[in-house]
């Protein structure tokens, strides 16, 4: 008979997990495995609020594995360490984002793409090599093998820094990859939430021009005066959309729900390149001409592998660069996921797991 | 009162036109502009009919001026040259592809870019600097500006090679571009036509593997033994499409009928490119989760600039590259035009101008 959540692991541990696709998250008994030899335990402090989390409770992509915990953008502190562990002394602040394992042996794995592997296993609602699924970071403690967990800055404060984990990679990974960093050039960002607020900010640091654009005129003053933006354009005006387009060498287009990308590749220039990073759940209309007369480009991205986040975390730290957050305690995660689905949230919450989860 | 096409200019010019969207063409009289100082005249031997050819005397695309000469991949042998041209002398083999102006003062210009200036002119169906309309290559005499013309070396046939001036560069500057042109690299062409057949070449010469993907399997000894293609695919099989998952660095997509391109999303690795060249006149579907979850790309890409043109096609001599053509007389066009609609030639027609164009007036 299989056994239960709480059988399954030697170590008890707590936490809020959905039971069904309502989506309601309630506290939840399950446990971790032994910490191995090449594990670490980390005692969680702060566990942001991903976007994909509130799709995965709700089953929006269909492959969700019930109870499940969330939670991606963990910041927490070493509380044991195995025998063959070298990188990280109890007592040590860390991270874990989206993935916790891998094969190591296909190419992306060599090439430290562990994201891409096609048997990466994630943080929550994945099969764990010893075939049970593993749970996220709205819980008490994870059990995390060492090269997948992250050294958090001691200069980057854990609450803000903790939805770099997701937020921050997934939007640094392919401004690397796509080279969208060359001083000087035209950033648009589409979307201001989790993502684009982060997307600005890394913009600035890498010495581009960024505009802001978004449905909601209500959002300029926020781009601008407290993100840093250049300037914000409302793409559901079509005067001010014509006059912005062949002005952009790049767009981050971090908008999850099903929308239109004729009138982003037109803000393109030359060349220009759009990478999608939200998960519609039903496909996109793509227009072939703008694409070949324009050698334009759409492209994918998916957070990224160890080495660049540990990179991308030490950026941040060099550059001041975290999150704008709201601070919830766990017992306001429902409230948080409602408003989430609603966009009402600047730019993210993060769950302060350590001051507010008790059983 | 506007200046008829015959008087416009002063030196008389002779070929075919369509005079309306029926895409009927027929001979039609016309002039071309005296040879200015940096100018190159020569006599067309041979011009490739491009898809885009029928796309326009047909107007699909809305764009089209009547009476429109087509032509955009068109040889011949220079018969004059104004006094400060430097590149090409009376007798030379040359050749005029897509683009006979720009701007050459904007970033896309100075990067060798003409294709892409916002100034750029068409070779046909296009408005000159003087105002007037440009005349294509289904005709006697040709004219351009010394920065357009591109050199032929000797020892190319001149008619299997006019298809590189359009064909052969819109597959030789994505596979240079997106990092594909590589050895080792695992390379599929969907469609076999005149642009898949010149990109299997392409492809091979580069040192990559090349997979031909078409939805007939008739098309199969043709790709494998005769174009030298590693192997084939047949799009329409699951189970050799389901086989092949995640095997290809890059797919370049010459198809311009509407198509699924989710398929081949899936054909790519992780990391791997897709590359539009024939466009499609709807959007596509873009199914984003195969996207993101393997970093992959769809782009695309048209023709290339002066520069790399030219590299092409010295690249194309020294490999031996040249199209596979079927050499038709003036007065068969409509029926070639008639038989490119329905895919029928292997792979490229090229009309044999310098034999057939002067009896047909």
């Amino acid at each position: 008979m299989a056994k239960s959540p709480e059988e399954e692991h030697p170590q008890k541990a707590f936490g809020w997990a959905a039971r069904d696709s309502s989506g309601v998250l309630s506290p939840f008994h399950f446990s971790r495995r032994e910490n191995g030899e090449e594990d670490v335990t980390i005692k969680i402090l702060y566990c942001g609020v991903c976007h994909s989390d509130l799709h995965i409770v709700k089953n929006d992509w269909g492959f969700t594995r019930f109870p499940v915990v969330p939670g991606h953008e963990i910041v927490g502190v070493v509380t044991k360490t195995g025998k063959n562990v070298k990188k990280f002394k109890v007592g040590d602040r860390v991270g874990v984002g989206v993935l916790v394992g891998s094969c190591k042996k296909c190419d992306s794995c060599q090439q430290d793409l562990e994201n891409y592997c096609p048997q990466v296993i994630f943080t929550y609602n994945s099969l764990y090599h010893d075939g049970t699924i593993t749970y996220g970071g709205y819980s008490d403690a994870v059990v995390v093998e060492e090269c997948y967990v992250l050294r958090f800055p001691d200069n980057l404060p854990p609450d803000a820094g903790a939805p770099l984990l997701c937020a921050g990679i997934t939007v640094y990974s392919p401004m690397k990859y796509y080279g969208m960093t060359e001083p000087g050039k035209h950033l648009g960002v589409a979307g201001l939430g989790g993502l684009g607020h982060v997307a600005v900010k890394f913009g600035k640091a890498f010495g581009l021009r960024v505009t802001v654009i978004s449905t909601s005129p209500k959002k300029e003053d926020e781009a601008i005066n407290r993100l840093g933006a250049d300037a914000f354009l409302v793409s559901s005006d079509p005067a001010k959309m014509k006059v912005a387009m062949g002005t952009m060498d790049y767009i981050i287009d971090t908008v999850s729900a099903v929308h239109a990308l004729a009138p982003l590749l037109g803000l393109l220039k030359l060349n220009g390149k759009l990478v999608t990073l939200g998960l519609p759940d039903k496909p996109l209309e793509l227009p072939i001409f703008p694409l070949v007369l324009g050698r334009k480009l759409v492209g994918g991205s998916d957070v990224g592998g160890m080495k660049e986040t540990q990179e991308m975390l030490d950026f941040c730290a060099e550059h001041g660069i975290t999150a704008d957050i709201e601070l919830i305690r766990m017992e306001n995660v429902n409230m948080a996921m409602e408003r989430l689905a609603k966009s009402d949230v600047r730019y993210r919450f993060v769950i302060d797991v350590a001051n507010s989860l008790s059983q | 009162m506007a200046k008829t096409p015959e008087e416009e200019h002063p030196i008389k010019a002779v070929g075919w036109a369509a005079r309306d969207s029926s895409g009927v063409l027929s001979p039609f009289k016309f002039s071309r502009r005296a040879t200015g100082e940096k100018d190159v005249r020569f006599r067309v031997l041979y011009c490739g009919i491009c898809h885009s050819d029928l796309h326009m005397v047909k107007n699909e695309w809305g764009t089209s001026i009547y009476p429109l000469v087509p032509g955009h991949e068109i040889v011949g042998e220079v018969t004059e040259v104004g006094s400060r041209v430097k590149k090409v002398k009376v007798g030379d083999k040359v050749g005029v592809g897509c683009v006979v102006g720009a701007c050459h003062s904007c970033e896309n210009c100075n990067n060798d870019l003409e294709v892409y200036c916002p100034k750029m002119i068409l070779s046909y169906g296009a408005c000159y600097y003087d105002g007037t309309v440009t005349y294509g290559g289904y005709s006697d005499t040709m004219v351009a500006d010394e920065r357009y013309i591109l050199r032929f070396p000797e020892n190319m046939p001149l008619d299997a090679a006019a298809p590189l001036l359009c064909a052969g560069i819109t597959v030789y500057s994505p596979l240079k571009y997106y990092g594909l042109a590589e050895p080792g690299k695992h390379i599929g062409v969907v469609g076999l036509g005149g642009l898949g057949h010149v990109g299997v070449k392409f492809a091979k010469a580069f040192g990559a593997k090349v997979t031909v993907i078409s939805t007939s399997s008739s098309k199969k000894d043709e790709a494998l033994e005769h174009l030298g293609a590693d192997s084939f695919l047949l799009s329409s099989n699951q189970e050799q499409l389901e086989a092949s998952l995640g095997t290809f660095d890059g797919i370049l997509d010459t198809v311009s009928a509407m198509h699924s391109i989710l398929p081949l999303i899936g054909l790519l690795k992780s990391h791997g490119k897709l590359v539009m060249l024939g466009a499609p006149e709807k959007p596509l579907e873009l199914p984003v989760f195969p996207l993101l979850m393997g970093r992959k790309m769809v782009a695309g890409s048209a023709t290339g600039g002066m520069k790399e043109i030219q590299e092409m096609i010295d690249f194309a001599a020294k490999h031996n590259i040249t199209a596979d053509i079927e050499v038709i007389p003036i007065d068969y066009v409509n029926k070639a035009m008639e038989r490119l609609a329905k895919g029928d030639v292997r792979y490229r027609f090229v009309i044999d101008i310098g034999n057939s164009l002067a009896s047909s007036n």
